[in-house]
């Protein structure tokens, strides 16, 4: 074996803690990029690639009657479909929201290819399937008709165009009491832009028999509903990607470059032996790659692994299939670590490689001088056991070290606290933007998928809603909501206008700037809509509803992503409420409360539903990355003080014999090396936590702002006391957790082999 | 007749192949004795006394010190039993750089937890009667070896511990140092303090040993 190689292998062997410390490192590394490219992957809004491979509908036409119109613009068509809405029971009796329920024989087809993502297609009149955009339903659950016919879930599908909300046999029709429409999918040429669906759509409009279209529904709406949420995760998830990766850079960076400098004796004596500063510098690469690969490969895996049920969630969400981290990112990720790991070693081996040889064997010399005696002094004369004084001055006769680990752990806290911090905004902001604490809400019997001229006609029954529910007990507050598409000159999209009959300030509607509504003709609106009408709060606006127009007196901004304006009812008086939403008092069952208003209300019109709440895969999905990722990073923390603290101790082992002679029991061994790094702990949480938040309070708006949002102060304002106090924390705890073992270790040298060495 | 401060009966060291370092050694000290031990280097002398500081164990054998069996102790008690009983001088005086002389001294006081002004007055005291008190607050870097050699002796007295161990005490030190030194010791034993010390100068033995003990391969021959 060359000479090179056994310095190499002893040195790798011998610096056992700094070899491990290294390829743990690197591993945390590669797990975060890794992960990191994961949430990537996951936000990068998979709506199109789903739509293209399930050959999603560009436009699903609601019909009276099954027929088919061809189209010669069509470049496929489906159906025509039997659409049922269906108010199913489940088990005791637990009322469901209606489903929309469409009968066709498979998922396959031309257009709409929908994809199972569990369980198997129904194959009998009993059995059916559900979408699971909704709600998650068990196979093998039961679902009871009003009219008593059980279903069996058989699986969970997804249609990436939103056409059904559960689908049965068209044998299962005449079961759940026969078609109350029909529905054909088409796909076209040209339906980029709203313009091409709806020339596309007056030509399906026109092949058919007057009125027999109910309603027709663009995929270029459907889009903007299930990108909108993902819109807004996108740049946060980006954040974290890129936090977790410049973390591990920084520790990787520190860790070797701390391991390389501390070597620079060893490096002088090799010289004195006759190395050339080329070997060396080969020597410590090799020496600081070795384990750092290891360590990558170990990482990759690891990442890859915690990165599955991400993309599991998100294929959930999106229902495309075999999401996966391209094999080049972990390349990437695992390449980009390694390059990080040599070029730091390289550098600092470099820098020691051309210290004169002298001055390398000199360094950590007994005859060195020592800095810091001030603090030494200081320290003596607080009211603190001398181990625990002779600790606290100890991170004063080393400046640069001490100056590391403070980084160390100052970047850990302000990462910790950037995560959390930033994690509490998505969900806060995830509240904001579903704007629902309604804990039943009143829909008509048979919503129909659009809001058509239709629906009117109930308004009768909607004018006995509002008694019922203000005179049912267990009632905390409620309103109405009637919703309209607006035009204004100018807009190429049509906007939508909710019109509040009552209070509605209680259902998460959070304002950003001026205030809430409080007179006919005065409207709050969300940034989409001000920046389309190019409106500022203070403006009057006119809009076209129904072809009338409406002027508009913007009194505030309200956080909203979706492109509406928000009115009181009183504002376009012939437009009733669709919907009520109700809160409840505190203790009030809503299934039961849902039953009794219901009772009263009667069969056939209205019906109230207790509010479902709202699965979102993709905040768990992100509140659990977080939590990962904070764990990571705490522990890189962790590990790169363990790496100072270690070479700390190596280079005062002989020091440590002596206080041992002298009577220093284990105990206060270990005082003495928590208290070294305990102050370190607590100025860089103390420097750390403030860099967190204002890094929240940097990056949190500004990701917003780029999704074109402003946010309102309580969206952002997310540490409480108690928060702080245990991210303060947060310093004291890494520097805990990394000083432990190297206290063990010095608890348990053997002061007559210490006292040889040197 | 009072019971003597080291008893070692039948001690065997081995370290970890070739020949023992210590081979079946028996060895008393009674209280204000002063004891020299010679011999060759690689002799096992160190060994010897890191046995006695509780600072190593015997793989066969009985180390009893003032009245404790130290052999059995484990890190933490053996520590306690270094700092309430045995003061330790080393040829390269071992102090702490980062630590002024008066803390140097204070630090095994300290340690036990002695009262601090108590500590403080009596280590002046010892500074004072040492000849190197108006280097209190110096830094022992600054210090010649024969003045650090005096700090390192006050520091194993601070407790006042019944033994003093000193392993080769000069032999670092430059021929006008040493006697420095050994005038020290030789004062400290005339004022009763039981003394061990290993050395290669037979200047030191002679002047401040009641008795000598050979050290070679191993065994311990006694002298007189
Ligand atoms: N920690 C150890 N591990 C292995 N061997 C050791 C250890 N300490 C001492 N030895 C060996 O034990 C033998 C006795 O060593 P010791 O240090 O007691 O000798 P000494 O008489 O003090 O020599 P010197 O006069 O050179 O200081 C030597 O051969 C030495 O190599
Ligand atoms: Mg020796």
């Amino acid at each position: 074996m060359s000479a090179l190689g056994t310095v190499i292998r002893s040195g790798v062997r011998r610096r056992r803690v700094q070899t491990i410390v290294i390829g743990l490192v690197a591993a945390a590394a590669v797990t975060a990029a890794v992960l990191g490219a994961g949430l990537l992957v996951a936000s990068r809004a998979p709506f199109d690639q789903a739509f293209a491979a399930q050959r999603g509908a560009h436009l699903t036409v609601q019909l009276t009657t099954a027929q088919q119109a061809t189209v010669p613009t069509a470049t496929a068509t489906a159906g025509p479909y039997a659409v049922m809405n269906v108010p199913f029971h489940g088990p005791e009796g637990m009322r469901m929201p209606d489903l929309t329920v469409v009968a066709r024989p498979g998922p396959g087809g031309d257009v709409d290819r929908v994809e199972l993502t569990d369980g198997r297609w129904a194959t009998a009149p009993d059995e059916i399937v559900i979408g699971g955009d909704m709600f998650r339903v068990p196979t093998g659950f039961e679902l009871t008709t009003d009219d008593g016919h059980v279903f069996t879930v058989v699986g969970t599908a997804r249609s990436v165009s939103g056409t059904a909300s559960a689908w049965v046999l068209p044998s299962a029709v005449d079961r759940l009491g026969g078609a109350t429409g029909y529905q054909m999918l088409y796909r076209f040429a040209a339906a980029g832009t709203p313009a091409e669906v709806e020339a596309d759509r007056a030509a399906v409009e026109a092949a058919l028999p007057p009125g027999s279209v109910l309603g027709a529904r663009s995929w270029l709406d459907v889009r903007e509903r299930a990108v909108r949420e993902a819109a807004v995760f996108v740049p946060f998830l980006v954040a974290f990607a890129l936090l977790g990766i410049v973390m591990a850079v920084l520790v990787v960076g520190t860790v070797i470059a701390g391991t390389v400098g501390a070597a620079t004796r060893r490096i002088g004596i090799l010289k004195a032996l006759g190395c050339t500063p080329a070997g060396i510098v080969r020597a410590f690469v090799i020496q600081a790659l070795l384990p750092a690969t290891v360590g990558a490969v170990a990482g990759a895996v690891a990442g890859n692994l915690i990165a599955l049920p991400v993309l599991a969630e998100t294929e959930q969400l999106y229902g495309s299939a075999n999401m996966t981290i391209a094999w080049w990112v972990t390349l990437v990720a695992a390449g980009g670590v390694l390059t990080v790991v040599a070029a730091t070693a390289w550098a600092a081996a470099l820098r020691a490689g051309r210290l004169r040889t002298v001055d390398a064997i000199a360094v950590g010399r007994a005859s060195s001088p020592v800095r810091g005696r001030w603090a030494g002094r200081l320290a003596a004369r607080l009211p603190v056991p001398r181990p625990v004084a002779l600790g606290l001055a100890r991170p004063f006769a080393r400046p640069v070290r001490t100056t590391a680990i403070l980084l160390a752990v100052a970047t850990g806290a302000a990462a910790v606290t950037f995560a959390t911090g930033l994690a509490a905004s998505l969900v806060r902001i995830q509240g904001a933007v579903e704007q629902n604490n309604a804990d039943v809400t009143v829909e008509a019997a048979a919503p129909s998928q659009q809001a058509g001229p239709g629906e009117q006609s109930q308004a009768q029954d909607w004018r006995v809603v509002p008694a019922a529910i203000g005179a049912q007990p267990g009632t905390r507050a409620f309103y109405g909501v009637a919703q309209a598409p607006v035009t204004a000159p100018g807009l190429s999209d049509p906007m939508t206008v909710t019109a509040f009959t009552g209070d509605a300030t209680w259902d998460g509607y959070l304002m950003v700037s001026g205030r809430w509504f409080t007179a006919p003709g005065e409207a709050v609106a969300g940034a989409p809509f001000l920046k389309a009408m190019g409106a500022r709060v203070g403006d009057t606006v006119t809009v076209r509803a129904d072809g009338e127009p409406v002027r508009l007196h913007i009194v505030g901004e309200v956080f909203e992503t979706g492109s509406g304006v928000f009115i009181s009812a009183a504002t376009i008086p012939d437009m009733p409420p669709g919907e009520w939403r109700i809160a409840l008092t505190d203790g009030t069952d809503a299934s039961a409360y849902s039953e009794a208003l219901n009772k009263k209300l009667g069969g056939g019109g209205p019906q109230a539903h207790p509010t479902g709440v709202e699965i979102d895969p993709l905040l768990a999905v992100v509140q659990g990355l977080t939590a990962t990722l904070t764990l990571l990073l705490l522990a890189v923390a962790a590990l790169g003080l363990l790496n100072m603290l270690v070479l700390d101790l190596r280079d005062r082992v002989h020091d440590l014999g002596v206080h041992k002679a002298l009577g220093m029991t284990p105990r206060q061994t270990i005082a003495m090396v928590v208290a070294s790094v305990i102050g370190v702990g607590l100025l860089g949480g103390a420097l750390g936590v403030p860099a967190g938040i204002a890094l929240q309070r940097l990056v949190v708006p500004a990701m917003a702002a780029s999704g074109g949002l402003h946010l309102p102060d309580s969206l952002l304002d997310v540490y409480g006391p108690v928060l702080l106090a245990a991210l303060a924390l947060g310093g004291p705890a890494i520097a805990l957790l990394g000083a432990l073992m190297p206290a063990g270790w010095a608890a348990r040298i053997r002061t007559a082999a210490a006292l040889r060495t040197e | 007749m009072t019971d003597p401060v080291i008893d070692l009966r039948g001690v065997t060291r081995r370290y970890d192949d070739g020949p023992p370092a210590l081979h079946d050694v028996s060895l008393t000290v009674k209280p204000g004795e002063s004891v020299a031990v010679l011999g060759p280097s690689g002799s096992g002398k160190s060994t010897l006394l890191n046995l006695i500081a509780a600072l190593d164990r015997p793989d066969e054998g009985t180390v009893t010190v003032a009245g404790t069996r130290v052999d059995t102790l484990g890190e933490a008690a053996s520590a306690r039993f270094r700092r309430a009983h045995i003061g330790l001088v080393f040829q390269f005086f071992n102090l702490l750089d980062d630590l002024t002389v008066l803390d140097n001294v204070l630090l095994p006081a300290q340690l036990s937890g002695a009262a601090r002004k108590e500590a403080r007055d009596h280590a002046a005291r010892l500074l004072n009667s040492l000849g190197i008190a108006r280097h209190a607050d110096a830094y022992p870097g600054r210090l010649s070896g024969g003045e650090r050699q005096r700090v390192a002796v006050a520091r194993a007295l601070v407790n006042r511990p019944a033994l003093l161990l000193a392993d080769e005490p000069t032999g670092a030190l430059d021929t006008a140092s040493g006697d420095d030194v050994r005038h020290l010791l030789n004062q400290l034993h005339d004022d009763g303090q039981t003394i061990v010390l290993v050395t290669h100068d037979l200047r030191l033995a002679q002047d401040c040993a009641t008795r000598t003990i050979g050290m070679r391969d191993g065994h311990a021959e006694e002298e007189r």
